[in-house]
C-alpha cells in the first residue's frame, strides 16, 4: 500500500480521534480544565501516549519510526492548535496550567509561520464595571500575547483587543455562562 | 423605540420599602404592565403630599399628555412626593381666589399647584401658583411659555420649579439621560446611544452601531457627549456634538482608549489609555490634542471621575489585588485607597456636594450599588437588585440612575439617593444600560 505523507498524518489523527475532541471540550467547558485528551498529553507527552492506532485497524507498518514520531509530533501540534479559546477564573489574566502546552503549539506554528497574523481578543464576564472590565479583557489579551513571544511568536505578528464585557459567547447569568464568557480569543488572519 | 416607565416606589419604612421591592421584583417578572406596578407606591408615607389640581384651559390644547398629569408623575418618580389623585380633589381651582385651604388640610395635603394654560397660537402660556397648605401662604407664582410640540417641556419646567420652591434643591425634571440599547436579531446585534427625558420619553437616537458603544459622558454644559464606540473593531473615543451631530475622534491610541469624563470647564477629557502597555489615566486637554499621565503603576488603573469641586480625581484601581476606590488630591498626586471591606468596589461617581460618592460594590456574590459618606466614611448599600453597574448620579444629588437586570434583561433604574423609592426604564426592545445623567442647562 503506497501511502502518501498527508495522508499518513490523517491517518494518524483519525487514529487519536483527537481534533474534534479536542475543539469541543475546549469550548464548553466551565470547570478550568481541558479535559482528558490534553491532559493526557500533557502527562505523558509525546508518541507513547497513543499505542492504541493499531487496534483502529490504521495498518503503521509502512511507517518508519521516524516517520512515525514526526507524524504524531505534527499531529498533536495540529490538535492542539485546534483550540483557540482560553479561559481564566474571575478577575485574574493568569493562564491556565493547561492552557500552556496549547499555546506553546500557537507560538511554534507563528514561529515558524513569519506571515501569520494572529488578533487577539479579551474578553470578561458581566460582572462587575463595563470599563474595568475593558482593562481586564486587555490585561488577558496581554498575558496571551506575552506567552506567544516568549514561546517564539513575534511581536509584530500579534494585534490585541479587548471588548470587556461586551460580547459574551453565552448570554445568560450562570457560573457556567461566566466562566465561557471570560476568555481570550485567537483569531487566525 | 421608546422606553416605558414601569414601576415607581415611594420611600416609607425600611421594610415597607423592602416588601414593595420585592412584590416589584415578582410583578416585573412575570408582567412588563405599568400600572399593575404603580399602585405598589400608594405606601409611601413618608413622601410629602401634593394636590397638583388638572390646570385650566384656554384655547385647543394638543392631544395627549396633560401639562398637569406630567408635573404629577414628575413628582411622583422623584420619591420624595406622594401627589393626590385628581378623583379625589374637592374642587378643582386654577388660581388664589378659588382656593380653599381647609378642604385641602381636611384632604391631608401639604401644598396646592394650581394653574391656567393659554393658547397664542403655536404657542402655549402656562401660568401657575404654589400654596402651602398650612401657612395659607403662596410660595411660588410664575408663567412659563413653550411651543405647542414642548408641552412636555413646559410641564418639566413646572416640575422643576414646584420642587426647587418646596425642597430648596433645584429639579431635574428638564435633565436628559444618555444611555445605549442593544436589540439582537440572530447573529445581528444593534448598539445605538441614546437621548431621552428622565422618565424615558422623547428618546432620539444619536448614534447606532454593529458594534458595542459605551460609556457616554455628558459635556458640562450638556452639548456634547462622549464615548466609546467599537465601530473600527476596537474602542476609540469620540465627542459628539448632539445639535449637529458632528463628531470627532479624540482618542485613537494602540490599546484602550476608554471611561471618558469630562473636567468641570468642559475643556479637557480625564480617560484611560494603555498605550504604554498598561491601563493608566491620562487627561487630554482637548483643544491642543496633549495628554498627561496621571497614574503610572503596573496594575489597572480606570474609571476616573473629578471630585466635586473639581481639584482632585476618584478612580478605580486593582493595585492592592482587586479593584478598589482611590482618590488623588489633584492630578497626578499620590492617590490614597478609599475603600475598604469588600474584594470589589469600582467606578466611583460623586455627588456634586462632596458628601457621598457611589460605586459598583461587590457583597458576597452580588454586586450592588454602594454609597460612601465621604465625611464619615459610612458604606451603604443602596440598592436591593443585583448585578447592579453604571452608577450615575443626578444633578441635584437626590437621585441615582444605574444599570440592572430583570428577566434576564438589562434594564436602567431610578433610586432616591437613600435607596428608598425606585422607578425602572426598561427598553421597548431588547436590553439598555450605560446610563449618564446630563448636566441642568441654564
Amino acid at each position: 500500500m503506497k501511502v502518501s505523507a498527508q495522508n499518513k498524518v490523517f491517518a494518524m489523527l483519525l487514529s487519536f480521534g483527537l481534533v474534534a475532541g479536542c475543539s469541543s471540550t475546549g469550548e464548553t467547558m466551565d470547570d478550568g480544565s481541558y479535559g482528558s485528551d490534553v491532559a493526557a498529553i500533557d502527562q505523558e507527552g509525546g508518541s507513547t501516549v497513543y499505542g492504541g492506532a493499531e487496534g483502529d485497524g490504521v495498518s503503521s507498518s509502512s511507517l518508519s519510526d521516524e516517520e512515525r514520531q514526526e507524524a504524531r509530533a505534527q499531529a498533536e501540534q495540529e490538535a492542539l492548535r485546534n483550540i483557540t479559546t482560553f479561559y481564566f477564573d474571575f478577575d485574574t489574566s493568569e493562564i491556565k496550567q493547561d492552557a500552556r502546552d496549547v499555546l506553546v503549539a500557537h507560538a511554534r506554528y507563528l514561529a515558524s509561520n513569519p506571515r501569520q497574523q494572529v488578533r487577539l481578543e479579551g474578553h470578561a464576564d458581566e460582572r462587575g464595571s463595563k470599563e474595568y472590565n475593558l482593562a481586564l479583557g486587555e490585561r488577558r489579551a496581554n498575558a496571551v500575547e506575552r506567552f506567544l513571544v516568549v514561546n517564539g511568536a513575534s511581536r509584530g505578528q500579534i494585534e490585541t483587543v479587548s471588548y470587556g464585557e461586551e460580547k459574551p459567547v453565552v448570554r445568560g447569568s450562570s457560573e457556567s455562562a461566566w466562566a465561557q464568557n471570560r476568555r481570550v480569543e485567537l483569531i487566525f488572519q | 423605540m421608546g422606553m416605558s416607565r414601569s414601576m415607581s416606589v415611594g420611600k416609607s419604612t425600611r421594610n415597607m420599602a423592602l416588601f414593595s421591592w420585592l412584590m416589584v421584583m415578582l410583578l416585573v417578572a412575570s408582567t412588563a404592565r405599568a400600572e399593575l406596578l404603580i399602585r405598589i407606591t400608594e405606601g409611601a408615607d413618608a413622601a410629602i403630599p401634593i394636590a397638583v389640581v388638572p390646570f385650566a384651559e384656554s384655547g385647543a390644547m394638543p392631544a395627549g399628555d396633560k401639562v398637569s398629569s406630567v408635573v404629577q408623575a414628575d413628582l411622583t418618580m422623584s420619591g420624595e412626593f406622594r401627589p393626590l389623585e385628581p378623583s379625589k380633589m374637592l374642587s378643582l381651582p386654577s388660581k388664589r381666589s378659588e382656593v380653599y385651604f381647609r378642604d385641602w388640610r381636611l384632604l391631608g395635603q401639604r401644598y396646592v399647584l394650581v394653574g391656567e394654560l393659554t393658547r397664542n397660537g403655536e404657542r402655549i402660556q402656562a401660568r401657575y401658583e404654589l400654596f402651602d397648605v398650612n401657612r395659607e401662604q403662596r410660595i411660588l407664582g410664575e408663567t412659563a411659555g413653550a411651543s405647542v410640540s414642548g408641552i412636555r417641556s413646559l410641564a418639566h419646567h413646572i416640575s422643576d420649579r414646584v420642587y426647587e420652591a418646596i425642597t430648596g434643591e433645584p429639579g431635574v425634571f428638564s435633565t436628559k439621560l444618555a444611555y445605549i440599547t442593544l436589540a439582537i436579531n440572530g447573529n445581528e446585534s444593534v448598539y445605538r446611544l441614546q437621548v431621552s427625558d428622565i422618565d424615558g420619553q422623547r428618546s432620539k437616537v444619536r448614534l447606532e452601531s454593529r458594534e458595542p458603544i459605551l460609556s457616554p459622558a455628558w459635556s458640562p454644559d450638556g452639548k456634547k457627549l462622549a464615548y466609546v464606540s467599537f465601530e473600527t473593531g476596537k474602542p476609540v473615543i469620540f465627542v459628539h456634538e448632539l445639535a449637529t451631530g458632528e463628531r470627532t475622534k479624540v482618542a485613537d491610541f494602540p490599546g484602550l482608549n476608554s471611561a471618558p469624563a469630562w473636567s468641570p470647564d468642559g475643556q479637557s477629557l480625564l480617560m484611560t489609555l494603555s498605550r504604554d502597555g498598561n491601563a493608566e489615566i491620562y487627561q487630554m486637554n482637548l483643544a491642543s490634542g496633549n495628554t498627561t499621565k496621571l497614574t503610572n503603576h503596573w496594575a489597572i488603573d480606570t474609571e476616573a471621575a473629578w471630585d466635586h469641586a473639581g481639584r482632585g480625581v476618584f478612580f478605580t484601581s486593582d493595585r492592592s489585588g482587586g479593584p478598589q476606590i482611590y482618590h488623588m488630591e489633584r492630578p497626578g498626586a499620590e492617590p490614597r485607597r478609599i475603600t475598604f471591606g469588600s474584594r470589589y468596589n469600582a467606578r466611583a461617581r460623586p455627588d456634586s456636594k462632596g458628601e457621598y460618592v457611589y460605586y459598583v460594590h461587590q457583597r458576597e456574590s452580588t454586586f450592588h450599588i454602594a454609597r460612601r459618606n465621604l465625611k464619615t466614611d459610612e458604606e451603604t448599600i443602596i440598592t436591593r437588585t443585583g448585578s447592579d453597574e453604571s452608577p450615575s448620579v443626578s444633578p441635584n444629588g437626590r437621585m441615582l440612575i444605574y444599570a440592572t437586570q430583570q428577566g434576564g434583561k438589562g434594564v436602567l433604574t431610578v433610586v432616591s439617593a437613600d435607596g428608598g423609592a425606585a422607578y425602572s426604564l426598561p427598553a421597548s426592545e431588547g436590553e439598555v444600560r450605560e446610563p449618564a445623567w446630563g448636566p441642568i442647562s441654564r
